[in-house]
């Protein structure tokens, strides 16, 4: 790729999408070391990185969390910021231990809102069972930043790590409930339809789901991933390239709720692209599918979880979905956050 | 996901998909729709892989924003030039004109703005100081809105650059010299403006079965079953499967307010050329509504295409997307077009690019 002097960042690198993952992969060949001992690094671009420590993995990730408006149906950026950190280390098969958080705050902003967001990610830790241990604050003046951003750090221990890379031929593949909660509500709650009042974000901590979807599923458990930006189509097409394998999904089986489904045919919207802030995608050797799905249904927070599909030998690398009426087509990942239709 | 929408039920799709499978005849059959709509829904749902290898679907020149002639493109970004403020829809801004696109002249400082009916540029030209220019694209769902607007009043400081078309002359132009299609899936959204009436002329005088979709899965599957069944038949006509919204005479108050405020002239379209009485233009009674009148436009515009870009192919249903080394090789896409049917939201280069490229999995 030839690189232009007036080349500038746009929206769309930071959207979950394909010009995001071109960004990322030019980007990242400015690092040398990028792992500790043998351990998963920056190259892996999965959800956490992991170190071997004394016969253990030490799983670490990090991630900035923005949000417009800060306060949602559903959550805030609070919780948003405790479950995003969480989630990325429960799909690496870790226990969170503990948290750090890095606030950016503008000059102006009201303190008793902000003790409102800090209060409720104390809430999110305590329900994930994790510490909040270490923290920075800045304040920015007027005109050098918008909103509110919180960084949240976090580290876990796992016995066994899962990637996002480790599925296999036969594989099922399940989602822990609904899909595309979180982004039909703010974009429901932004374009003021009006849907808020029964559309809420699924934004949570899910380690003590995953966990029990571990035990159960033992090594039968192949591959993990959180479906945020970019949604369930970027998650599935990411399982499906790094494990060059081919997915095949049914559309009728994946859950989804009736208002997400309808603002998504108003807004011109796919669901599956846009992002769930309390949910995980499953890859599991086949003969444990059944038991893996009834451990996570008797979780309050996989109650609706599905087996949506398998990993199968048809174009490795792509994800092909069967419509609701038996067509087929490849669900591509989406370019870029998905703007509603004009017309 | 949609699972109680009566026109997406799955039973209902493979019990069509078996009787298209029974009508077909063996040698192979083109069928060609002219709507962006319908095409989105073919993709979307993957409705060729439930058809039998021999029946194919093809978009024809129903992407109003990918036939639109470089001439007008040229004309919208020479008035921009000079200083007006130019309105138009979002996916036309970007369609590359001889020089540059609409958004090219407004990144180099020209005003074009983006809307979303001609009602917010009358809107616009209400609260402006400058001249509002709307550029007026579309077939004849959009036209009588436009129209409707014209005789509602319009300031002093508004004016139209029209480039308005008609679907069934296009439709005729394709049957005109050698041709491989054998039935017409008629647009849903058009016809309901025009009825059944200016489709006759195909049974008639080619012997072209027409069947009038609707725009839900099961909709096309059935249209599809119809014209097929036509084929079999040997009896060409004009069936309307999207009775719940067309009717026969089509909506008499719209093409009344159409022609009150516009004429048939002659149009150039874009990998088509030259097809007569294929577009619409201002009547006298409003010329002075007609920015072609009002301000001296004169460009010379270059309609050739990229070399190797196989849209006119594409828009005369003589090509797929993805026979077009371009599309397949994966230089040409939204975020870097080479031609306008990659541009336009409803142009068929777009539509299979968004679901992945291949859409009879």
């Amino acid at each position: 790729m030839t690189i232009k002097q007036d080349e500038r960042i746009t929206l769309l690198h930071g959207a979950g999408g394909q010009l995001m993952g071109e960004l990322l992969a030019r980007l990242l060949k400015k690092f040398t070391r990028t792992s500790v001992e043998s351990g998963i690094g920056l190259a892996e671009l999965d959800d956490g990185a992991v170190i071997p420590l004394a016969g253990k993995n030490l799983v670490f990730t990090t991630d900035s969390h923005v949000v417009q408006p800060i306060f949602f149906p559903g959550g805030d950026i609070g919780r948003l910021a405790v479950a995003g950190t969480v989630n990325d280390l429960a799909v690496m098969g870790a226990q969170p231990l503990a948290l750090s958080c890095g606030l950016v705050i503008p000059e102006g902003f009201p303190i008793a809102e902000l003790e409102r967001v800090l209060e409720s990610m104390d809430r999110a830790l305590e329900e994930a069972g994790a510490a909040l241990i270490t923290g920075d604050t800045k304040v920015l003046g007027h005109g050098e930043l918008e909103g509110l951003i919180i960084n949240t750090a976090g580290i876990g221990l796992a016995e066994r790590v899962v990637t996002d890379a480790g599925l296999r031929l036969g594989d099922k593949l399940l989602v822990t409930g609904t899909i595309g909660d979180h982004g039909m509500a703010l974009l429901a709650h932004r374009e003021g339809l009006g849907f808020e009042t029964t559309l809420e974000s699924d934004v949570a901590p899910i380690n003590h789901l995953i966990a029990r979807a571990l035990e159960v599923g033992g090594t039968g458990i192949t591959a993990m991933k959180d479906p945020t930006r970019g949604g369930l189509a970027s998650c599935l097409n990411e399982l499906a390239r790094k494990a060059k394998v081919g997915i095949t999904v049914y559309e009728s089986k994946i859950p989804m709720r009736e208002e997400v489904c309808g603002l998504g045919e108003l807004l011109g919207i796919n669901p599956l692209e846009v992002a769930n802030e309390g949910k995980a995608v499953i890859g599991v050797a086949p003969e444990k599918a059944e038991a893996v799905l009834e451990a996570l249904r008797s979780h309050p927070l996989g109650r609706n979880a599905a087996i949506i599909g398998e990993a199968t030998l048809d174009f490795p690398g792509k994800v092909i979905l069967v419509t609701e009426v038996g067509g087929k087509r490849f669900l591509e990942d989406p370019i870029g956050d998905p703007v509603p239709r004009i017309c | 996901m949609m699972k109680d929408l009566r026109f997406r039920d799955r039973a209902k799709a493979e019990e069509l998909a078996r009787l298209i499978e029974r009508l077909a005849p063996a040698e192979p059959v083109k069928l060609v729709h002219i709507c962006g709509t319908h095409e989105v829904t073919i993709t979307e749902f993957g409705l060729r892989s439930l058809l039998p290898p021999q029946v194919e679907i093809l978009e024809g020149p129903g992407c109003p924003v990918c036939v639109t002639p470089v001439e007008h493109i040229d004309e919208a970004v020479a008035l921009a030039e000079q200083g007006h403020i130019v309105t138009t829809f979002g996916d036309m801004a970007r369609v590359p004109g001889t020089r540059k696109s609409l958004e090219g002249a407004r990144s180099e400082g020209a005003d074009v703005r983006i809307v979303y009916s001609i009602a917010d540029a009358v809107e616009l030209a209400r609260k402006a100081a400058k001249e509002v220019i709307f550029f007026a694209i579309g077939f004849e769902t959009t036209a009588p809105t436009v129209a409707a607007a014209m005789l509602d009043g319009v300031p002093d400081n508004f004016s139209l650059l029209v480039s308005h078309k008609l679907i069934p002359p296009a439709m005729a132009a394709l049957l005109e010299g050698e041709h491989d299609i054998s039935g017409f899936l008629a647009p849903g959204h058009v016809s309901t403006i025009i009825g059944l009436e200016p489709y006759r002329i195909f049974p008639e005088k080619y012997g072209m079965p027409v069947v009038i979709g609707g725009f839900e899965p099961l909709d096309i599957l059935y249209s599809i079953a119809l014209l097929l069944r036509q084929l079999r038949e040997g009896t060409p006509k004009v069936e309307n499967a999207y009775t719940r919204a067309v009717g026969s005479r089509g909506n008499l108050r719209a093409q009344e307010v159409l022609y009150e405020v516009f004429e048939v002239t002659d149009h150039y379209w874009r990998g088509m050329g030259l097809i007569p009485g294929s577009g619409l233009k201002l009547r006298e009674e409003f010329s002075s509504w007609d920015a072609r009148e009002r301000f001296s436009l004169k460009v010379k515009s270059n309609e050739s295409l990229h070399p190797g870009c196989r849209c006119a192919q594409v828009i005369t249903a003589k090509a797929t997307p993805d026979q077009c080394p371009l599309f397949s090789k994966g230089v040409c896409t939204p975020r870097t077009p080479y031609g306008p049917c990659m541009v336009g939201e409803e142009g068929m280069c777009h539509i299979w690019h968004r679901y992945g490229g291949r859409p009879k999995l």
